[in-house]
C-alpha cells in the first residue's frame, strides 16, 4: 500500500480506482520512510522499442478509417492532376504552388505573396478546427486524419498482406529467417518503398505542371531538385510509416501533449466502461458467477482490444497518452461481445462523467454545446467569413506608394517644390493592362511619371499577373504649403473601369 | 539500496532517486533509437570536420576535403547571377542610352540595377536617394553643374570631376581673397550683389552698382553676365534657389575668398560600362534629368 500526497493527486487517484486497488489518499503525508516504500532494481535510462503486431479488425470504426484513408490519400495523390482553365497566360493546374513566380493557385483563387495573411487565417481555422474536434471527441485528428496515422495504417495493411496477421507474423518472427520469411519481408519492403516513392512523387507535382513533370521525371529531364525531394519524402515516408509508427506519436509529435492539455471532462474519448466491465474474469468464471447472481463484469480478458491497438495500449487502464483514439479496440471488443452474447460497446466513445452518472443511476448527458465548443465554432465562422468576404471583394489591381526619404522634398531652381514617390502597381489579371495614374489633394500640382511613354498621359502598362514599379514626381508651385499635405494617387483602368487608390503625403519645408 | 530505485505508487514507474519537497522525478526511459540518433549526430559532426573547413590552426585552418570556401562560394553565386542577367545586360550594352526608356523591360532592368549600384557606390556622398548634402550636389533637383542630359550624366560618372582622369571635368574658381585679387570689402560687396541677383536680401548700404561692376569684371567670365552659369565650365547658376555651398552671406564670402570645387572620382574602370549606363539612366530618372 502506498501513500500519496493530497490534494494534488486526488484527481489522479479518482481515475486510478480501476485496477489500482489499494491506493489511499492521506491529507497530510508523513515524512517519507524508505523502508515503507516500493523499490525496484535500477531501471535503465533507455529502452528498446517493443514491436507491435496489430491484429486485423472489422467493424464500424475500421470502415470509417478505410473511407477516410481512401478519401485523404485520393485527394493527396490525385489533386495535382486536376485541371483548371485560367486563360492563356496562367497555369492550367487547379492546385499549384508556383515558387519561381511566387504564386499560389487554388481553383479560382490566386494568392500573391503580399496576400500571405490568408495563410494566417487558414492556420487559425485549422487550429480552431483541431481544438473543436478535440473538445467534441478527443483525438479525432490523430485517430483518423493525421498523415502519420493514415500512412501507418496503409503500411500495416501491406505488412499483413505480406507477412500475415498478428499470430502468423509473430510465429514467423519466432521461427527465425527462413527463405519464405525473407521472400515475404522482401515483398513487403518493396511495396512499402513503392508507396513511399509514389508519396514523394505526388508531393513534387504540387510545385509544377503535373503531367509535364511526370513526363520529365520518367525521361530523366526533370530538375535535379525534384528528384532530391522525391528521395527525401521516400525516405521519410518509408521510415516514419514503416518503422517509427507509434514512436512518432509517443515521442516526436507535440500534438498529443497539446491535446492532453486541451481536453476536458465532457469530451468523448475512447473509454473502457469499467462500470460494466469490472470485475473482469474469464468467460467461464463470469458465467459461473452470473449463474449465482454474483457481481460479474463483461470483460472476459480476451485481450482483443490490446491486440488490435496500433500503439500497443491497454485501454482498460484508463485514459492513456499513447491512445490515438482510433476506435479499433471498440470494433474488436464489439466482435467479442457479439460472440458471447453480451451487449456491444463495452469500449465506446464515452466520458468518465458519463460512467460516473451511470454508476450513480443517473441518465448520461453528453454536452456538445459548451462555452468552448461554441467559442471555437464562432471563431471558425468569423475567420472563415472574413476570409471569404475579403476574397470575394478583393480588387484585381492594386497600388502602393513609398515616399522618397532622401531627399524628402526638393527645391527646384525656379523655387517650386517637388516630392518623389515610388509607386508600385499590381495587375492581378492574366492579361496586360493599362492604368492611368492621377493625383488628388493638391491644387496646381504637376504629375510626372518617369518611365511612361512621352505622350502626356500617365499611362502605365503592366504585364499579365505582374507588378510594376514606377517613379512619380509631384511638383507643386503654390507657396506656403503646410509641412505635410495628404494626397491620394488614383489608378484607373479605362478599359474595365476598375479603380484603386493609395494615400500619402506631400512634404514641404517647415514654415513654407 | 544502491542498486534499488524508488517506484512511484500512482504510475508504477521507477524514479530517478531525486526528491524535492517530497516530489520525485519519474524515470521514463527514452527510446533507444533516440540514443542512436544522438550517436549519429556525433558521427555526422566528425564527418563535417573532415569535409568542411572546421578547426583553427595557429596560422591557418583545416580546409576540409571538399575544398569548400565561403569566398569562392560567393564568387560562384555572383557568376551565377551574372549569367542569369546576361541577356538583359547584353541588351543594355547594345541599346543607346536614349532608347532605354522605350523598352519597358529594359528600362525597369536599368532602373533596378542603377538603383542598387547607386546605393553602393554613389550613396556615401550623394545620399542613398541622391538627396545630396552641403558640397555634394542633390541629384533630384533640376540644377546641373555639368549638364543633366543622359549623355552628360554618363560622361560625368565615367570620368568624374577633378578626378585626375584625362577626360575629367576640370575647372577651378580662383581664390579671389586668398590670392589677393579682391580686397575683403570688395568681396562683401560682390557677395551681396550675387545675393541680390538671386532675389535674396542684401546687407543694408551695399553699393550694388559697385557690386555689379566687380561681378562683371571678375565673375561674369564663367558665371555669365546674368549669373546663369555655364555648364561647359561647371560654373553654377547663381540666380536660382539652389546653392551647393550655402546661400548666406558668410558662405558666399567664404567661397569667393578661398574658392571651392568638389571632387568626384572617375568610375570608368571601376564599374563596367553597363553599370555606368544603368547608373546614368537611374540618376536621370531621379527627377532632374534634362531632355
Ligand atoms: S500523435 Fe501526432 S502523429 Fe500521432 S496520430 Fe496524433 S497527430 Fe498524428
Ligand atoms: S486503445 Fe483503442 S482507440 Fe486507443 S489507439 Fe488503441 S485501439 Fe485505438
Amino acid at each position: 500500500m502506498a501513500e500519496v500526497n493530497a490534494p494534488t493527486l486526488l484527481a489522479l487517484a479518482e481515475d486510478a480506482e480501476v485496477g489500482r486497488a489499494g491506493l489511499k489518499v492521506v491529507a497530510n503525508p508523513p515524512p517519507l520512510d524508505p523502508a515503507d516504500e516500493e523499490w525496484a532494481d535500477d531501471t535503465p535510462l533507455y529502452e528498446a522499442r517493443r514491436k507491435i503486431y496489430p491484429q486485423r479488425v472489422h467493424g464500424t470504426y475500421r470502415r470509417i478509417k478505410w473511407a477516410v484513408l481512401f478519401v485523404t490519400l485520393g485527394i493527396y495523390y490525385l489533386t495535382p492532376f486536376l485541371r483548371w482553365d485560367r486563360g492563356p497566360n496562367a497555369p492550367g493546374q487547379a492546385v499549384l504552388i508556383d515558387l519561381p513566380n511566387r504564386r499560389f493557385y487554388f481553383f479560382f483563387i490566386e494568392i500573391w505573396p503580399q496576400e500571405i495573411y490568408y495563410l494566417t487565417g487558414l492556420l487559425i481555422i485549422a487550429a480552431m478546427t483541431l481544438f473543436l474536434m478535440n473538445a467534441l471527441a478527443g483525438r479525432v485528428w490523430c485517430g483518423y486524419l493525421c498523415p502519420q496515422t493514415v500512412w501507418t495504417d496503409l503500411f500495416q495493411t501491406i505488412e499483413r498482406w505480406c507477412e500475415g496477421d498478428r499470430r502468423e507474423h509473430l510465429r514467423r518472427d519466432r521461427e527465425g529467417w527462413t527463405l519464405e520469411r525473407v521472400g515475404r519481408a522482401g515483398a513487403k519492403h518493396f511495396l512499402w518503398l513503392m508507396v513511399a516513392w509514389w508519396t514523394g512523387g505526388a508531393w513534387v507535382l504540387y510545385f509544377a505542371d503535373a503531367p509535364t513533370l511526370v513526363r520529365d521525371l520518367a525521361t530523366f529531364h526533370a530538375p535535379i531538385i525534384a528528384y532530391v525531394w522525391i528521395g527525401i519524402l521516400t525516405v521519410t515516408t518509408y521510415a516514419l510509416a514503416g518503422f517509427m509508427r507509434e514512436q512518432v506519436c509517443l515521442y516526436m509529435c507535440p500534438w498529443p501533449r497539446i491535446q492532453a492539455a486541451l481536453t476536458d471532462e465532457h469530451a468523448l474519448n475512447v473509454t473502457y466502461r469499467y462500470d460494466r466491465g469490472e470485475p473482469r474474469g474469464s468467460l467461464k468464471k463470469s458465467t459461473a458467477l452470473r449463474a449465482q447472481a454474483l457481481p460479474s463484469g463483461d470483460c472476459i480478458e480476451c485481450l482483443q482490444c490490446v491486440h488490435v491497438c496500433p500503439t500497443g495500449v491497454d485501454i482498460r487502464q484508463g485514459p492513456n497518452l499513447g491512445c490515438i483514439q482510433c476506435g479499433l479496440c471498440i470494433d474488436a471488443c464489439d466482435a467479442v461481445m457479439e460472440k458471447i452474447g453480451r451487449p456491444t460497446r463495452l469500449i465506446a466513445y464515452d466520458t468518465d462523467l458519463g460512467i460516473k452518472d451511470r454508476q450513480e443511476g443517473q441518465p448520461t448527458v453528453y454536452r456538445f454545446v459548451r462555452m468552448r465548443t461554441a467559442l471555437y465554432a464562432a471563431i471558425i465562422v468569423l475567420v472563415g467569413g472574413m476570409m471569404t468576404f475579403t476574397l470575394a471583394t478583393r480588387d484585381a489591381q492594386g497600388v502602393s506608394v513609398i515616399h522618397d526619404r532622401n531627399p524628402v522634398f526638393v527645391r527646384l531652381s525656379d523655387g517650386a517644390l517637388r516630392n518623389g514617390y515610388t509607386v508600385r502597381i499590381a495587375n492581378k489579371r492574366p492579361e496586360r493592362r493599362e492604368f492611368t495614374l492621377s493625383l488628388s489633394g493638391l491644387s496646381g500640382s504637376l504629375l510626372d511619371v518617369v518611365q511612361t511613354r512621352d505622350d502626356g498621359r500617365f499611362v502605365v502598362e503592366v504585364g499579365p499577373d505582374q507588378t510594376r514599379e514606377v517613379r512619380v514626381l509631384v511638383t507643386e508651385y503654390t507657396d506656403f504649403l503646410p509641412a505635410s499635405t495628404p494626397v491620394t494617387f488614383h489608378l484607373y483602368d479605362a478599359r474595365s473601369g476598375e479603380r484603386a487608390s493609395a494615400s500619402d503625403y506631400f512634404r514641404a519645408p517647415e514654415g513654407g | 539500496m544502491a542498486d534499488k530505485t524508488h517506484v512511484d505508487a500512482v504510475t508504477g514507474t521507477a524514479t530517478t532517486g531525486h526528491v524535492w519537497d517530497g516530489i520525485r522525478e519519474l524515470n521514463t526511459p527514452l527510446p533507444r533509437w533516440w540514443l542512436w540518433l544522438f550517436y549519429i549526430t556525433i558521427v555526422w559532426a566528425v564527418g563535417y570536420w573532415i569535409v568542411y573547413p572546421a578547426w583553427p590552426l595557429v596560422t591557418a585552418f583545416t580546409t576540409g576535403t571538399f575544398g569548400w570556401a565561403s569566398r569562392s562560394a560567393v564568387v560562384t553565386d555572383l557568376n551565377e547571377l551574372k549569367t542569369l542577367r546576361a541577356p538583359m545586360t547584353t541588351k543594355l550594352a547594345a541599346t543607346a542610352l536614349a532608347d532605354i526608356k522605350s523598352d519597358q523591360a529594359l528600362a525597369d532592368f536599368a532602373y533596378a540595377q542603377g538603383r542598387s549600384a547607386f546605393r553602393e557606390n554613389c550613396g556615401p556622398c550623394h545620399g542613398a536617394g541622391g538627396g545630396g548634402a552641403k558640397g555634394y550636389p542633390n541629384l533630384n533637383d533640376n540644377d546641373w553643374l555639368w549638364g543633366g542630359t543622359l549623355e552628360q550624366i554618363r560622361q560625368t560618372i565615367e570620368f568624374g570631376v577633378r578626378s585626375g582622369h584625362a577626360k575629367a571635368h576640370e575647372s577651378q574658381m580662383p581664390a579671389f581673397g586668398r590670392d589677393g585679387m579682391l580686397k575683403s570689402d570688395e568681396i562683401v560687396t560682390v557677395a551681396n550683389y550675387v545675393r541680390a541677383i538671386a532675389n535674396l536680401a542684401t546687407r543694408r548700404g551695399t553699393d550694388l552698382a559697385a557690386g555689379k561692376k566687380l561681378y562683371a569684371d571678375n565673375c561674369a567670365v564663367c558665371h555669365g553676365a546674368e549669373g546663369k552659369g555655364n555648364k561647359e565650365l561647371g560654373a553654377p547658376d547663381l540666380t536660382d534657389g539652389i546653392w551647393l555651398f550655402g546661400s548666406d552671406e558668410a558662405s558666399i564670402i567664404e567661397v569667393i575668398t578661398n574658392s571651392r570645387g568638389g571632387v568626384m572620382p572617375a568610375w570608368a574602370g571601376r564599374l563596367d560600362p553597363e553599370t555606368i549606363k544603368a547608373l546614368a539612366y537611374y540618376v536621370h530618372t531621379l527627377g532632374g534629368g534634362e531632355k
